[in-house]
C-alpha cells in the first residue's frame, strides 16, 4: 500500500508533498495512537469498552485550557520558573485532574457493573459520555478556548517538509508515553494489571487488588486521552483551541483500536498511525469532486471494515477461542 | 378449574399473546384511552389532546416502531447495534426518492405512500442484509463499533448526496402522509389536514395520530408474535449462548442476518414515517445521537420486551417536554414565590441571566445548563441509572409492582 502511495505521490505532486503528507499523517496518527492506547488499556484491565473516551478527551483538553489560561494554577505561585515551565506544570496539573475524574467515573458508575454483561457496561459508558460531554460543553461555551501553548504558531523547515514546533513536542511526548507504558507493564503494578487483564478472579486469588487496578487503568486512560486532546487543540490541528467538537476526535480513533485489535497495545499504536496516515493521504490525494466534504473523516472506518473482513479480530487482536 | 390464575388447559391459551383476562382488559382500556386522547374526553389527560402534545405522541409512536425493530436485534438476538439511525436514514431517503415530487429540484418519482412506505422498509432491510456478512463475522463489542462506523459512513453519504438529501444543513421536504391511488392531484385520504371523519371533526394532527396508532399496533403485534415463533426462539437461543444454539441446529449466520434484516425493516419504516411527519429533515438528523436514543429507549423500557419498547419510547420522547415545563414552573416559583420552596428552586434554576443556578433557561452563555443540555444529562444519567439499578427497565419496575400485588396481603 505504501508503495502504491509513493507511485501515486510521484505521479500527482512529486516527492515533497508526499513527505509532507507523511509527516502530517504521523503527527495526526500520534494523537490517534494515544487515544487508542488509553482505550485499549482500559479495555484490557477492566473489560470495559469505553465510549466515554471522547468525553475524557474533551474534558482533558478543556481542563488544560482552564488551568493554563484562565486559572494559571499552580503556575501563578511558581513565578521563579520560566514561562514555558509554568505552562507545563499547569498542563500536567490539569491532566492529573482529568485522570482523577476518570478514576471517579469508574468508581461511581462502573464499579457497580463489575460482572454484568459487557454490552450493558459499554452502554453505561455511552451514558457517561453524554453526561460528561454535555457538562464539559457547557463549561466550554460557544467560543473555542485557546490553550496558550508556549510554542505558539512557530514552524521550521526541515529539508522537504515544514514541521511545527508543537509537532516535535508531540512526537517526543508520544514516544515518551509509549515507552513509559511499555516499561510500566514490567513493574509490579503493571504485572498486576496484566494479570487482571488475563483473568480477574485468578488475579484476585493471587492477592492482586483488582479494584485498585481498575482505578489505575482509568487514570492512565484518562491521562492519555487528555494528552491527545491537548495536542488536538493546538496549532497544526485546531489552533483556536478546545471547542464543543473536540470530543468527537475519539470517534475517529475507534477504527484505530479495531484495526489493531481491541486487546493489543502494540496494535493500538500501529492502528493509530495507520489511520492517521490514511486520513492524511486521503486529505492530500483523494480530492476528487464527487467525494464531497469530509471524506478523510470516514477513511478510518472504511479501512476498519476492510481489515475486519480479512481479520475479524483486528491485526494483532487475540482471536476468541470458541470452546465447545 | 375456573378462575385459577395461570392455569391453562390448552397449548393455544398458554401461548396466547394475551394469556390472562387482566391483560386483555388493561390493553383494551389503554387503547381506548389512546383513541380518546385527540377528543380531550378524559379529565386529567385533556392536555395530551393539544396539538403540541399530540405531535409528541405521534413522534413517540414512530419511535416505538423503530424501537421494536432494535428490540428484535438487541433484545431478542442479543446483537448490539449502534447503527439504527443509519437504517432509519436509508428508509427516509428511499421514501423521498420514490415519493418526492417529480418536478422539484431533487430526485423524486412522485409515487404514492403505499409504494414508498413498504419500499423504505424493504430497501433498509436489504442494506441491512448486505452489510450483515461483515457485521455477523465480528462478535459482541466489535459489532458495536462496526455499526458505529455505519452511522459515520452513512452520515458522510447523506451529507454529500445533495441531489437526494438536499445537502448538509439544508435538507429537503419529504412526502406528506397522504394516501393516493396513483399520482392524482387530490389525495384520497389526507392525514395532515383537518377534516371530518365519519361525521366527527378531527384536526390534521389527530388524523396523523390515528394513522400512527394503527401502524404501531400492527407492528407491535408482529413483533410480539415473532417472539413465540421458531424464528424468535432461534434469536433468543443465539442471544443466550451462540455455541449451544448452533449445536441445536440453529444456523447462526442465517438467523443473525435475518435479525439484521427485520430490525432494519422496522428502522426503515420508522425513518420514513419520522421524516414524512417532520416534513423537512436535514441529513445530520440521522446521527449517532439518534441511535443512542434508541438504545436508551430499549434499556429504559426493558431490553427484550415489547411492552418495554413502547413504554421506553413514551418516556424518552415525552421526557424533554416534561423537563422543560417543570424547569419553567420551577423558575416561576423561584422568581415570584417566597418561602422554602422558592429558596430551594432558586438553587436549581437561575432567575436572571447572571444569577447562579444549575439550570439557566436564559439564552446566552451564562453559568448553568440550558434546558436542552439538562435533558441530555438526564438521558445519560437515566441510561446509567437503569442499567445499574433496574436492568429490566420500566418493565421490570412494573413487574415488581405486579408481583407485589399478586400475593397481597401476603409477601409471597
Amino acid at each position: 500500500m505504501i508503495h502504491g502511495l509513493v507511485v501515486l505521490a510521484q505521479e500527482t505532486a512529486g516527492g515533497n508533498d508526499f513527505a509532507q503528507m507523511l509527516v502530517d499523517g504521523i503527527s495526526f496518527g500520534a494523537i490517534y495512537a494515544l487515544l487508542a492506547m488509553g482505550f485499549v488499556i482500559i479495555f484490557k484491565a477492566t473489560s470495559v469498552i469505553n465510549f466515554a473516551h471522547g468525553a475524557l478527551t474533551g474534558l482533558g483538553a478543556f481542563l488544560v485550557a482552564a488551568f493554563c489560561t484562565v486559572l494559571d494554577f499552580p503556575g501563578r505561585y511558581l513565578t521563579f520558573l520560566p514561562e514555558w515551565a509554568q505552562w507545563t506544570v499547569n498542563a500536567l496539573t490539569a491532566l492529573i485532574a482529568a485522570s482523577l475524574i476518570g478514576v471517579l467515573l469508574e468508581r461511581v458508575f462502573l464499579r457497580p457493573m463489575v460482572g454484568e454483561a459487557l454490552f450493558a457496561v459499554a452502554i453505561v459508558t455511552l451514558g457517561i459520555d453524554i453526561v460528561v460531554r454535555t457538562i464539559t460543553n457547557d463549561w466550554i461555551g460557544t467560543q473555542p478556548r485557546p490553550l496558550g501553548a508556549p510554542w505558539g504558531l512557530n514552524v521550521f523547515d526541515l529539508g522537504w517538509v515544514r514541521i511545527a514546533y508543537s509537532e516535535v513536542v508531540q512526537i517526543i511526548v508520544t514516544i515518551a508515553l509509549l515507552t513509559a507504558v511499555a516499561l510500566f507493564f514490567r513493574t509490579r503494578t503493571g504485572v498486576a494489571m496484566r494479570a487482571t487483564a488475563f483473568d480477574q478472579e485468578t488475579a484476585r486469588a493471587q492477592g492482586v487488588n483488582v479494584g485498585r487496578v481498575f482505578s489505575q487503568a482509568w487514570a492512565i486512560g484518562a491521562f492519555l486521552a487528555g494528552v491527545a486532546g491537548l495536542f488536538y487543540s493546538v496549532f497544526p490541528r485546531r489552533a483556536t483551541g478546545v471547542d464543543q467538537a473536540t470530543a468527537f476526535i475519539a470517534f475517529r480513533a475507534f477504527p484505530a483500536v479495531i484495526i489493531g485489535g481491541l486487546d493489543s497495545i502494540p496494535g493500538a499504536v500501529v492502528g493509530g498511525f495507520a489511520v492517521g496516515i490514511a486520513e492524511s493521504a486521503a486529505n492530500s490525494y483523494l480530492t476528487f469532486e464527487f467525494l464531497g466534504n469530509g471524506f478523510p473523516g470516514i477513511v478510518g472506518y472504511l479501512l476498519m471494515m476492510l481489515v475486519l473482513v480479512i481479520r475479524p479480530y483486528g491485526l494483532m487482536g487475540t482471536p476468541e477461542i470458541r470452546r465447545v | 378449574m375456573r378462575g385459577r390464575p395461570l392455569l391453562y388447559t390448552s397449548y393455544e391459551s398458554d401461548q396466547a399473546l394475551l394469556n390472562t383476562t387482566t391483560k386483555k382488559v388493561m390493553l383494551g382500556l389503554f387503547l381506548l384511552i389512546l383513541v380518546s386522547i385527540p377528543f380531550q374526553l378524559i379529565p386529567g389527560l385533556r392536555f395530551l389532546g393539544q396539538d403540541d402534545w399530540l405531535r409528541l405522541l405521534v413522534t413517540a409512536a414512530i419511535f416505538a416502531i423503530g424501537a421494536l425493530g432494535l428490540n428484535i436485534l438487541t433484545g431478542l438476538a442479543g446483537q448490539v447495534s449502534l447503527g439504527h439511525a443509519f437504517f432509519m436514514g436509508v428508509g427516509a431517503y428511499t421514501a423521498v426518492w420514490l415519493g418526492g415530487p417529480v418536478d422539484g429540484p431533487f430526485i423524486g418519482l412522485g409515487l404514492p405512500i403505499w409504494i414508498w412506505l413498504p419500499a423504505a422498509g424493504i430497501v433498509a432491510a436489504l442494506i441491512g442484509v448486505a452489510v450483515g456478512p461483515t457485521a455477523v463475522r465480528v462478535r459482541g463489542l466489535y459489532l458495536a463499533i462496526v455499526t458505529l462506523g455505519l452511522v459515520f459512513i452513512g452520515d458522510y453519504v447523506f451529507r454529500n448526496w445533495n441531489s437526494l438529501t438536499g445537502g448538509a444543513q439544508v435538507g429537503r421536504d419529504f412526502p406528506p402522509l397522504q394516501f393516493r391511488i396513483w399520482k392524482e392531484e387530490d389525495p384520497l385520504i389526507d392525514f395532515t389536514t383537518p377534516g371530518s371523519w365519519f361525521g366527527v371533526e378531527v384536526s390534521g394532527t389527530a388524523k396523523t395520530f390515528f394513522l400512527l396508532l394503527l401502524f404501531t399496533v400492527v407492528f407491535t403485534i408482529l413483533a410480539k408474535n415473532l417472539q413465540r415463533t421458531r424464528v424468535g426462539r432461534a434469536f433468543m437461543s443465539i442471544r443466550d449462548r451462540d455455541i449451544a444454539a448452533e449445536i441445536m441446529g440453529v444456523n447462526e449466520f442465517a438467523y443473525k442476518l435475518l435479525a439484521f434484516g427485520i430490525s432494519s425493516f422496522y428502522a426503515g419504516i420508522a425513518g420514513a414515517l419520522l421524516a414524512s411527519f417532520v416534513s423537512r429533515v436535514i441529513p445530520e438528523r440521522w446521527d449517532l445521537f439518534l441511535s443512542v436514543q434508541f438504545i436508551a429507549i430499549i434499556l429504559i423500557g426493558g431490553a427484550g420486551t415489547v411492552t418495554g419498547a413502547i413504554l421506553g419510547s413514551l418516556f424518552v420522547v415525552l421526557l424533554p417536554r416534561v423537563v422543560q415545563d417543570f424547569t419553567l414552573w420551577l423558575q416561576s416559583v423561584a422568581i415570584d414565590g417566597e418561602g422554602l420552596l422558592s429558596a430551594i428552586a432558586n438553587v436549581f434554576v437561575a432567575t436572571s441571566p447572571d444569577d447562579f443556578g444549575l439550570v439557566n433557561t436564559f439564552a446566552g452563555v451564562g453559568p448553568g445548563l440550558s434546558v436542552a443540555q439538562l435533558n441530555l444529562v438526564l438521558y445519560g444519567l437515566l441510561i446509567i441509572g437503569f442499567l445499574i439499578f433496574e436492568p429490566l427497565g420500566l418493565y421490570g419496575i412494573w413487574l415488581r409492582i405486579r408481583n407485589y400485588w399478586k400475593g397481597w396481603p401476603f409477601t409471597y
